[in-house]
């Protein structure tokens, strides 16, 4: 799956999870960018993310990723980790 | 089960109707879990506020009488203790006094319960604990009291026995929750450590069920009443073909699964649960096992009502509903057949229809697992009400009330097909001729070699029936064989069907084929006849039924080329 690709179906699943569908992610964008982006709203995002592409993150990458651009980082790492 | 992801979307939607209150107190966040429990009551129908309090307040919420929680003035309020906190709190203690762990959490407990009972009416519904073994001696922890392993399954204990002396706490059993998943399902520890979550997003939905269960029973949405179909669900066989010694039951082979399934109803019935029978065969036959087979864990006794008959169950099941005078939402109906579930569940909605597995091995585990018999009261055996049902049932005797199922069998797609004998079917087609006895109308039974030689045989005419529908396949389900009587006339020799497909338009699909088969052979006339035995009286009229005319007794004849067919809503298959 291209990069690109991974960004919109996160995108996807960020529209979801808070609600609204007008949310944009991009590389660069961070929780405080967001409204709705809050610790609580975080782990569902990271729990359905893990669930849309059947892999599991770390500690470390739920708590210290400070982009979306890190935490595709570690998702796409996962992903390769898989096959 | 739902998923988490589901519950979520319906964490803000109530359900109609009066609104119970439940608090949640924990020391682990309990904000997803309020989250899993409010979707879980909405799609239960369950109209419920609940209200979370802040992480790790549970002591100063509960001694202040004007604390938040109090303030929401709770119907329930739930306490959840987990055991990943209690672990660590074991550890930072010094090894003379963890001998005496299980007892302090106890006394603590205890306190929050006196607390509650203070200064709310609430009910408390108390989480038990789950197990977690640091494996710090092994094995050999079991017996080390000093150990956690030893404490957590002691303090589970007399929990138990705590709950026991007071009415107004409701056991909540998280840690069947944790053995039924699993640790690799139940636990994350990331989410733990990231957010002091210490079940994982997955696991939520099934402590939100087991909540909600208990929420249910209180709010006086019980199960009472199992409808029990007999044939392949109380014992492996079919008893009206099989006869009473060669149906599966007892210690031995597949018998075995049958026994236990049958211990599992009688248990339920030991704790007030009433056993209701519902099943197509004469009610004499349906009886045999129950009164002659020496290893049938249920009897006569244990069954308040027995309905056998050859008419639709969902009509039999209004009968025994109105009879017990209990609502439908009560019910729970188990029937090993795809076709009869369908039916109950499309004309009684209300009434709980579990979708068994295939493998009867799988029933029971599966149907503990739904966990429909939950209560909030126990008042001990011995009221027992099922002799009361059977007086009640001989002196009321109520008409079964005919629904029209059209409808239902349109709905059906059912296709159906007649085909002259093939060399594949020849084994099945002579089973069919021994075993079955039911719906079979001169009981001639056929070898596989009687069954060849028919078929080359140009004196007869033979057909062999399937039907599929929307459900599944039934295979081959019917088994005609006409004989030459001269050039004008035949002669119903077999006409056999499975009693599995019974009454929903097949008998009629059945005799369409056939006569349309005389016609295109040209022959004017077809004679039947049927020929009493002990078990197919239910097809005695069946001819006549069918519009045959009666020319002496039992034996009937059909004008070819007057026939009307019979209306059905099985379609031919392309």
């Amino acid at each position: 799956m291209e990069r690109e690709e991974v960004l919109k179906k996160i995108t996807e699943i960020a529209r979801d999870v808070f609600d609204n569908a007008e949310v944009e992610l991009k590389e660069e964008t961070t929780a405080a960018d967001i409204e709705e982006w809050d610790s609580l709203s975080h782990l569902n995002l990271i729990s359905d993310i893990e669930d849309a592409f059947e892999i599991k993150f770390t500690l470390a990458e739920v708590s210290k990723s400070k982009n979306v651009g890190k935490l595709m980082d570690a998702l796409i790492k996962h992903m390769g980790e898989k096959r | 089960m739902y998923s988490f992801k589901e519950l979520r979307k319906h964490s803000k939607d109530q359900a109609e109707g009066e609104i119970k209150k439940l608090a949640l107190l924990g020391n682990v966040s309990t904000q997803f879990l309020a989250t899993a429990i409010r979707g879980y009551a909405f799609l239960e129908g369950l109209p419920l506020s609940v209200y979370d309090a802040d992480y790790n307040q549970m002591e100063p919420q509960l001694l202040d009488p004007d604390s938040e929680v109090y303030c929401f003035c709770p119907d329930c309020i739930l306490l959840w203790i987990a055991t990943d906190k209690l672990y660590e709190e074991f550890l930072d203690l010094s090894p003379e006094v963890r001998p005496e762990f299980a007892a302090s959490v106890m006394s603590k407990i205890m306190m929050y319960w006196d607390l509650i009972s203070q200064h709310s009416g609430a009910n408390i519904l108390q989480m038990n604990f789950t197990e977690i073994d640091d494996k710090a001696l092994g094995n050999y922890s079991c017996k080390v009291g000093s150990t956690f392993a030893y404490q957590i399954r002691k303090l589970n204990f007399m929990l138990s026995e705590s709950m026991a002396t007071r009415r107004n706490v409701y056991p909540l059993d998280i840690l069947s929750v944790q053995i039924q998943l699993g640790n690799g399902k139940f636990y994350d520890a990331p989410l733990y450590y990231n957010a002091k979550m210490n079940v994982s997003m997955n696991a939520l939905p099934f402590v939100a069920k087991a909540v909600t269960d208990v929420l249910k029973a209180l709010a006086g949405r019980i199960k009472k009443c199992v409808v029990l179909d007999l044939d392949n669900t109380l014992w492996g066989g079919i008893i009206g073909d099989d006869g009473v010694d060669n149906i599966e039951i007892g210690e031995l082979g597949r018998g075995h699964v049958f026994t236990d399934f049958q211990r599992w109803l009688k248990e339920l019935k030991e704790c007030g649960i009433i056993l209701c029978v519902c099943s197509k065969n004469d009610e004499s036959t349906a009886k045999e096992p129950f009164e002659q087979h020496g290893e049938m864990v249920l009897r006569l006794s244990d069954i308040a009502l027995f309905v056998a008959n050859w008419d639709d169950k969902a009509a039999n099941i209004r009968l025994i509903q109105k009879t017990l005078n209990i609502g439908m939402d009560s019910m729970v109906f188990i029937d090993d057949n795809p076709f009869e579930r369908n039916l109950v569940r499309q004309m009684i909605p209300e009434i709980e229809v579990p979708e068994l597995p295939e493998d009867p091995a799988l029933y029971l585990g599966f149907l503990q697992e739904q966990n429909y018999f939950e209560t909030a009261s126990f008042t001990g055996t011995g009221s027992d009400r099922t002799k009361l049902y059977q007086a009640e049932f001989e002196r009321t005797k109520l008409k079964v009330s005919f629904e029209t199922i059209e409808g239902y069998l349109e709905s059906l797609g059912m296709i159906g097909a007649a085909k002259p004998f093939e060399e594949s079917k020849y084994s099945r087609i002579a089973q069919l001729t021994q075993r079955s006895n039911q719906f079979n109308l001169r009981t001639v039974r056929y070898t596989e070699a009687d069954i060849q030689s028919i078929a080359h045989d140009p004196d007869y005419v033979t057909l062999y029936y399937t039907l599929k529908d929307r459900f599944g396949d039934h295979g081959l389900v019917g088994v005609v064989i006409m004989k030459k009587k001269n050039g004008d006339e035949l002669f119903i020799d077999t006409w056999l069907m499975s009693c599995r497909v019974l009454k929903r338009g097949m008998e009629e699909y059945i005799v369409n084929c056939l006569i349309r088969e005389a016609r295109k052979l040209g022959y004017k006339r077809v004679y039947g006849e049927y020929i009493q035995t002990a078990k197919n009286s239910m097809v005695k009229d069946i001819y006549k039924e069918m519009g045959f005319e009666e020319i002496s007794e039992n034996n009937y004849v059909m004008d070819v080329d007057k026939y009307k067919e019979n209306k059905n809503y099985i379609k031919e298959m392309e």
